[in-house]
């Protein structure tokens, strides 16, 4: 099998019951890449790590990990991977330091090296100094972070966080792609799976949108906001007033997206630039001056929106 | 590294939680001491007409239906592995299967020789006394330590097999009681209804407390210890395959 690829599947077919969860996926991860996974809540991304991390076995298609296939090979897939899942998956009722030494000794490390390998991570997960208190006791963001730690003290080649920032604050959750880039920084391939388009923006170099099981997209952010057709053309009319009438000249553009109104900002898609400056003439011609005239790209948001909306529509046909 | 030593890893961390939680340390100190003196003081004197002479008969009995009702910690531990989801994390770690649950296993064998411990020394204080010899009191260590690794293993098996913390408890507690309070623990079975004296003399709880009374206060001990020993190893072989084989499947 070759390797040129960190994570490889083809095809991964899996169903829970009468459900499907996952439908013929295919994933290629380039080694030493941050990947983000995008997608609904339920679109298969948990699954989809589960399987690659070797505690669910897929009903058809095969998984690779470096080259390790993670049916037939799963003892030699763990060598090298690390997990983080959804709930910090750590030891309430010790410490931090135990929890690590823990985890380090079940690695073959010996008490020493568990040690040593310990107080290293937790230095720089920035938790020395809470290292013998219980982790019962720590925050949100705390637990994330030993959690984190825990999932790194094999250095494992290949990491999975599976929505590593749900329900954190925005400090916490700055703190975590942080370290995350300085992870993929030192060669780790990262897979990330995310409900956040921010996150995914922020983080990964290529992403792929699932839902229902089903690859959507893939591509780089720029790119997936590319197919959301195209730009964005945003107008604010100077008085508050001409809100309406704005909306209704730019619907009446032949070619452009039904206006979204947010206040007295109005966006509408422009797929093409003639449309910019048809926008521009039929406003001066409805006599409606503005004081802001922009054309951006889509945001992630819009374009995941515009993505998966198409294959609702296209599913339900 | 050895599925023993990963064993051991784990063993450590269970018995730290124990040694962490005043709670649980008072608990598996008092509850022994609580039981006797309940017992002994409580129905001693209907029973057998002195104190002294229901000590000698009810104190080998307290010992097996201390493990019983001391194992059920197995089952709820496991069980809040899984919902903490740190399972998941020790799957993916390239380590053996079955490590996590007799580390657990061996965890207990020590909190369940503590409450022993417990038990013979306030028995002792109480007017308790070894007719068995050393020999014999060895043989019952041994013996009650053997019960207690049985135990585990078909705890281990509700702990893995049921989802929420409050079924496994509910399911040891029905499991426990009966099987303790329907044997030849606190009172000879003589007294009982026909059907319930059938039901006696086959309970591997009865098997194990006539055998620790042999051990203990002298007399036959060659035929309830071969039973005993039959009891505890097809325990462990049953239960302790079934218990794996779930915690693999356990997604």
């Amino acid at each position: 099998m070759p390797t040129e690829f960190a994570i490889r599947t083809d095809l991964l077919d899996k169903s829970f019951g009468r459900t499907r969860v996952l439908d013929q996926l295919t994933l290629e991860v380039p080694a030493g890449a941050i990947y983000g996974l995008l997608g609904p809540n339920g679109a298969g991304k948990t699954t989809l790590v589960r399987i690659l991390a070797t505690l669910l076995t897929p009903d058809a298609g095969r998984a690779f990990v470096l080259g390790r296939d993670v049916v037939a090979q799963p003892q030699r897939v763990r060598e090298v991977i690390g997990l983080t899942g959804q709930y910090a998956a750590v030891d309430d009722l010790i410490s931090a330091r135990e929890n690590l030494y823990l985890i380090g000794r079940l690695l073959g490390l010996r008490p020493r090296a568990a040690r040593a390998r310990g107080a290293q991570l937790l230095a720089a997960f920035g938790l020395s100094e809470v290292a013998g208190t219980t982790v019962k006791s720590y925050s949100g963001g705390m637990r994330r972070r030993l959690d984190l730690a825990a999932s790194l003290v094999g250095r494992p080649a290949v990491l999975f966080l599976d929505e590593p920032t749900t329900g954190l604050d925005l400090a916490s959750r700055n703190e975590l792609w942080d370290m995350i880039r300085v992870l993929a920084a030192d060669g780790t391939t990262v897979l990330l799976t995310t409900q956040y388009l921010e996150e995914a923006d922020r983080l990964a170099g290529r992403v792929m949108v699932i839902d229902h099981g089903r690859t959507v997209a893939e591509g780089t952010p720029a790119e997936l906001k590319g197919m959301a057709g195209g730009q964005v053309l945003e107008v604010r009319p100077l008085h508050g007033a001409d809100v309406g009438g704005a909306a209704t000249v730019l619907a009446d553009l032949t070619g452009a997206g039904r206006p979204v109104v947010a206040g007295d900002l109005l966006c509408v898609r422009v797929p093409d630039d003639d449309l910019v400056a048809a926008a521009a003439r039929s406003l001066d011609v409805a006599g409606i001056p503005v004081r802001h005239f922009v054309v951006r790209l889509p945001s992630l948001d819009e374009a995941f929106l515009a993505i998966t909306g198409q294959h609702e529509a296209g599913a339900s046909r | 590294m050895t599925v023993f030593a990963q064993t051991g890893v784990l063993a450590r961390r269970n018995l730290l939680h124990v040694l962490s939680d005043p709670e649980q340390l008072i608990g598996i100190t008092v509850q022994p001491l609580m039981f006797l003196l309940l017992f002994v003081y409580v129905f001693g004197g209907a029973i057998s007409g002195s104190t002294t002479g229901y000590l000698e008969f009810v104190l080998p009995g307290l010992l097996v239906q201390g493990i019983g009702f001391g194992t059920t910690q197995t089952a709820i531990g496991l069980n809040a592995d899984f919902q903490r989801g740190l399972i998941d994390r020790f799957r993916s770690l390239p380590m053996a299967r079955s490590a996590v649950v007799a580390g657990r296993v061996t965890a207990d064998i020590g909190r369940t020789a503590w409450m022993c411990l417990i038990t013979v020394g306030v028995g002792a204080a109480l007017g308790f006394r070894l007719h068995g010899g050393v020999a014999g009191a060895i043989g019952a260590f041994g013996l009650v330590l053997a019960v207690g690794v049985a135990m585990c293993w078909v705890m281990a098996f509700l702990g893995v097999s049921l989802r929420s913390a409050e079924a496994v408890q509910t399911a040891g507690f029905l499991l426990i009681l009966p099987l303790t309070f329907a044997s030849s623990v606190l009172v000879p079975a003589a007294s009982m209804p026909g059907w319930l004296q059938a039901f006696v003399k086959v309970n591997p709880i009865s098997v194990f407390v006539t055998a620790m009374r042999g051990l203990l206060l002298g007399g036959p001990v060659a035929a309830p210890v071969l039973q005993s020993a039959a009891w505890i190893v097809g325990m462990c072989v049953v239960f302790g395959t079934l218990t794996v084989s779930r915690y693999r499947r356990r997604a």
